[in-house]
């Protein structure tokens, strides 16, 4: 008898803790993850942005403004950050997504191809791009290699951290910039090919899988020079990080593309929330974050934040994306993509 | 076998330097770095609401994934105990290979069943439930880790045990369902509170498959392993040592549960 | 992990026990066609189950394989990626497996043989590993042997802070497959060795051991199986370094997210396959130690 007293005893402690887990859980789950809970009360609306790996900080200034504004009072925006092509391919794959912000265009063409993104997605000002960046390098603080183009990547001895194109955007933006600088905007596509053989082949040894991974292994101490968006290296400065970051007198337009996903079931909310990014007090906060806005007035009033270099190659030089993707990113044809392969096996 | 004063010792203290190393001083370090800002940063980063929401999620997924393996694993050991039929080694072996495939060949091979390009991605496309990306993929990655933890607590004490006693039973005229429940369960009760307290453990802490099948949307499907390792990817480093420290506790909680069944099976040992 | 229970006899049925009980003989027919139906059913129920949980994910692995064709698959495994994560992981793991054997030993033994304060305390704590989660154990790792490490050893993407992720998820492995034989072991042997003037590493050597050989093994085996299919313990401390740090899981992860689930599928047969092998080997040689052990007795 005592034995059953006992088991009874502990069945209750056990469903009491079971209890109180339950009442603990019930309340106040949701999307935010900041401390002092954030987020939305009474959201009536809630959408899902699927984004690549590193606007977080321009997101998570601009989502609660978008929640301020008239539009978007009541949508709550659930997000998710990973390397480009791979949430691209998620979204195919079925990943729930409402607004996509990828890196590169071609990650948007993927889901256009799938029936998920309309084909006049870029139609509209700003031609779909509502902010950008630069391909800048990005150095231990003091510059202890002495590192300021993208010849002194190739010295003897200097490890080099980019991304592995097959998943990160970032990628391949970091790879454009040299090949147009040394195909003077290709022109002489050999010399481009050559200069980032010799780079993939003798100075990168890693393959972060995405920008932000290739920004942590890099504060984490691996690697000389990391090749990133400006807006990362940034980030990574304000959050006191041991870096630096200089643009080479050549360097690349970045554009990340912003589109509604056309399969969405909020296409109000979504579309509203992509409108919003064009908004003068959006392109402010983007610019605010380290993204370079495309609103002229915006860019006007920060000018001394964002230099411009003295060449600035955009993809449009290249033929465009469609033209430039297959011939160099193309997974079995393209000339960079064979350089990745030799090296990788 | 009676070792010299200064072989005893030597190895004592090795041993124990080596598991001092391993063990303690890694999980001090986090313990301190979640600590030391206070009690207070420690709670409001595992309450913020996407902490809950992950909490939420796991606690559903073991409340899934643990009685359908104890059902099972029951049924399982039963018959491997027991059972005399064709194909009792093969069923042995499946049993155990769990043990051997990598969390990541888990999410894959689901992936390429039940993903819409899958072998059966017809479940998906045409009938329109989600198992990549939904609830019931999370679910399979865990039962499939799981599947043989019960099994192997309960099968070697069936096994030890004999059917003398459930044969009596049945010539009184106990049916076999009561059978079950009066001899053959208490029998098995230490066993199978075991297994089953192993199994949620490793539930909550799965991370390799899950990674592969969830959508990681912050709020909905993430689990707290998900959360843990997207605070850590955005640097949130604080958050990723606070939410790890309370999965500690949880494990502690665990080896606590476990040393007093241990205890209780000695003590039920000595005393019958 | 599982600790044998060897009941009394005597203390499970204690009617039996009692002088004068005697059981009735049940009818043998009636009870032999109803356990046969009932029989058929449970085997029945649980084959579907394991099937659809086990058997039918993992077939998916091999049609995804077998569908790219021969070609397709020698090329995925035999890629510089592939052959070289093979190596790191392979290396590390045997490095680690040895390491838990010597010192799972030298725990099982300190536990089973040895008194001292805190004993206890110990034995409960080598479960740990256990329950703490993969990506938990990253991040322990990565705080004692990171950047930012307070005793100031920094192994991150270095092979020996993969080592020392896989040590710290395989250390119970070992010491909880020994530890019950040694707890049963008879000590007669030992002692008559002794009075007969064997030294204590004589006695070890050649009557210990063996006896623990089987044991040993299966701990090694299981140590070994999990090396080289951990993931989650060596994310962050290892960065994936390739040829050095990136593990197979790493590079299996890396090629089903960039879409290559031939590859991918690939990869995952030789994994399992160096897994299962391993592991039936190990209980070969460990089944046989026994079968010795058994003649010797």
């Amino acid at each position: 008898m005592f034995n059953n007293l006992r088991i009874a005893l502990r069945w209750r402690h056990v469903v009491a803790l079971a209890v109180a887990v339950g009442v603990v859980a019930a309340c106040g789950a949701g999307p935010s993850d900041v401390v002092g809970g954030g987020g939305l009360v009474n959201a009536n609306t809630k959408i899902t942005l699927v984004a690549y790996s590193v606007p977080e900080p321009g997101w998570s200034k601009v989502i609660p403004a978008f929640n301020a504004s008239e539009e978007g009072k009541g949508v709550q925006v659930i997000t998710s950050y990973a390397a480009s092509a791979d949430q691209s391919r998620g979204v195919v794959e079925g990943k729930p997504a409402d607004v996509v912000n990828f890196s590169v265009e071609p990650d948007i063409t993927r889901l256009v191809k799938a029936g998920k993104v309309s084909a006049d997605w870029d139609k509209e000002a700003g031609k779909g791009n509502p902010f950008g960046s630069v391909v800048t390098l990005v150095v231990r603080k003091g510059n202890p290699k002495n590192i300021s183009d993208w010849d002194d990547l190739l010295r003897p001895g200097v490890e080099v951290i980019t991304p592995s194109p097959l998943s990160s955007g970032s990628a391949k933006w970091n790879l454009l910039a040299p090949y147009a600088a040394k195909s003077r905007g290709g022109a002489d596509s050999q010399a481009g090919i050559d200069f980032i053989n010799k780079l993939v082949h003798e100075h990168v040894k890693l393959r972060p899988g995405s920008g932000r991974i290739a920004t942590s292994v890099f504060s984490e101490g691996s690697g000389d020079v990391l090749i990133s968006y400006e807006n990362e290296a940034i980030a990574a400065e304000r959050q006191g990080k041991p870096v630096e970051h200089l643009i080479p007198p050549q360097t690349f337009k970045i554009e990340n593309p912003v589109a509604v996903v056309s399969t969405s079931a909020h296409l109000d909310a979504a579309n509203a929330f992509k409108n919003f990014q064009y908004t003068a007090a959006a392109q402010t906060l983007w610019a605010q974050a380290g993204f370079r806005p495309i609103d002229p007035a915006v860019t006007a009033n920060f000018r001394d934040q964002y230099p411009v270099p003295i060449k600035l190659w955009t993809i449009d030089d290249l033929g465009g994306w469609s033209t430039a993707d297959s011939q160099l990113f193309d997974k079995s044809t393209g000339s960079i993509t064979k350089v990745y392969m030799q090296a990788t096996g | 076998m009676t070792s010299s004063f200064w072989a005893r010792h030597l190895i004592r203290y090795v041993t124990l330097a080596y598991i001092g190393v391993m063990l303690v001083v890694p999980v001090s370090i986090i313990l301190w770095r979640t600590f030391k800002p206070g009690f207070g940063q420690f709670w409001s980063w595992i309450t913020t609401p996407a902490a809950i929401a992950a909490l939420d999620l796991s606690l559903v997924v073991v409340a899934v994934v643990v009685p359908l393996n104890v059902v099972f694993g029951v049924l399982t050991s039963l018959l491997l105990a027991r059972g005399r039929f064709r194909g009792r080694a093969a069923l042995q072996s499946i049993v155990d290979l769990p043990f051997a495939v990598s969390p990541i060949i888990v999410g894959v091979a689901l992936i390429l069943l039940w993903g819409s390009a899958g072998a059966l991605g017809f479940v998906e496309n045409d009938l329109g439930i989600k198992i990549i990306f939904g609830l019931p993929g999370l679910i399979l990655v865990s039962i499939f880790v799981t599947l043989p933890f019960v099994v192997r607590e309960v099968q070697p004490v069936l096994q030890e045990v004999g059917t003398e006693q459930e044969q009596a039973a049945a010539t009184l005229g106990s049916g076999p369902w009561q059978t079950f429940w009066r001899i053959t369960l208490p029998t098995i009760r230490w066993g199978l509170i075991y297994g089953t307290v192993l199994t949620t453990a490793r539930t909550l802490g799965e991370f390799g498959g899950v990674i592969m099948v969830s959508s990681n949307l912050p709020g909905e499907s993430q689990t707290l392993t998900l959360l843990v390792n997207d605070r850590y990817a955005r640097g949130a480093e604080y958050g990723a040592y606070a939410l790890s420290t309370l999965l500690m506790g949880v494990a502690v909680v665990f080896l606590i549960v476990k040393t007093t069944l241990l205890v209780r099976r000695k003590r039920a040992k000595a005393a019958v | 992990m599982t600790t044998a229970i060897i009941p009394d006899p005597e203390a499970i049925r204690p009617e039996l026990a009692q002088p004068g009980s005697q059981l009735p003989v049940p009818p043998e027919g009636l009870r032999a066609s109803r356990n046969s139906g009932f029989t058929s059913l449970r085997v029945g129920v649980t084959a579907l189950w394991l099937s659809v949980i086990v058997l039918l994910p993992l077939a998916a692995i091999a049609w995804q394989a077998a569908g790219g064709g021969w070609q397709a698959f020698w090329l995925a495994v035999t890629s510089r990626a592939a052959v070289e994560s093979l190596q790191v992981t392979l290396g590390i793991s045997v490095v680690v497996t040895v390491l838990d054997v010597l010192f799972g030993l030298a725990t099982a033994w300190v536990l089973v043989r040895d008194n001292f304060v805190g004993k206890g305390l110990i034995d409960a704590v080598i479960d740990l590993p256990f329950a703490l989660p993969t990506i938990v154990t990253s991040l322990v790792m990565l705080a004692l042997y990171g950047k930012n490490s307070p005793v100031h050893i920094h192994l991150q993407h270095t092979p020996p802070g993969v080592g020392m992720a896989l040590a710290f998820v395989t250390l119970p492995l070992v010491v909880r497959a020994v530890q019950p034989v040694l707890l049963e072991i008879d000590r007669d042997v030992e002692e008559a060795a002794a009075s007969l003037g064997a030294n204590g590493l004589k006695v070890f050597t050649t009557i210990v051991l063996p006896s623990l050989a089987p044991s040993l093994l299966t701990g090694a085996g299981l140590a070994f199986s999990r090396c080289v299919a951990e993931f989650g313990s060596v994310v962050t401390i290892g960065g994936a370094v390739p040829g050095k740090t990136e593990v197979s899981s790493q590079w299996i992860r890396s090629l089903i997210e960039n879409d290559d689930r031939t590859g991918a599928a690939a990869m995952s047969i030789v994994l399992l396959s160096i897994s299962f092998t391993v592991l039936v080997l190990l209980r070969i040689v460990g089944g046989r130690a026994a079968k010795r052990e058994e003649k010797a007795a």
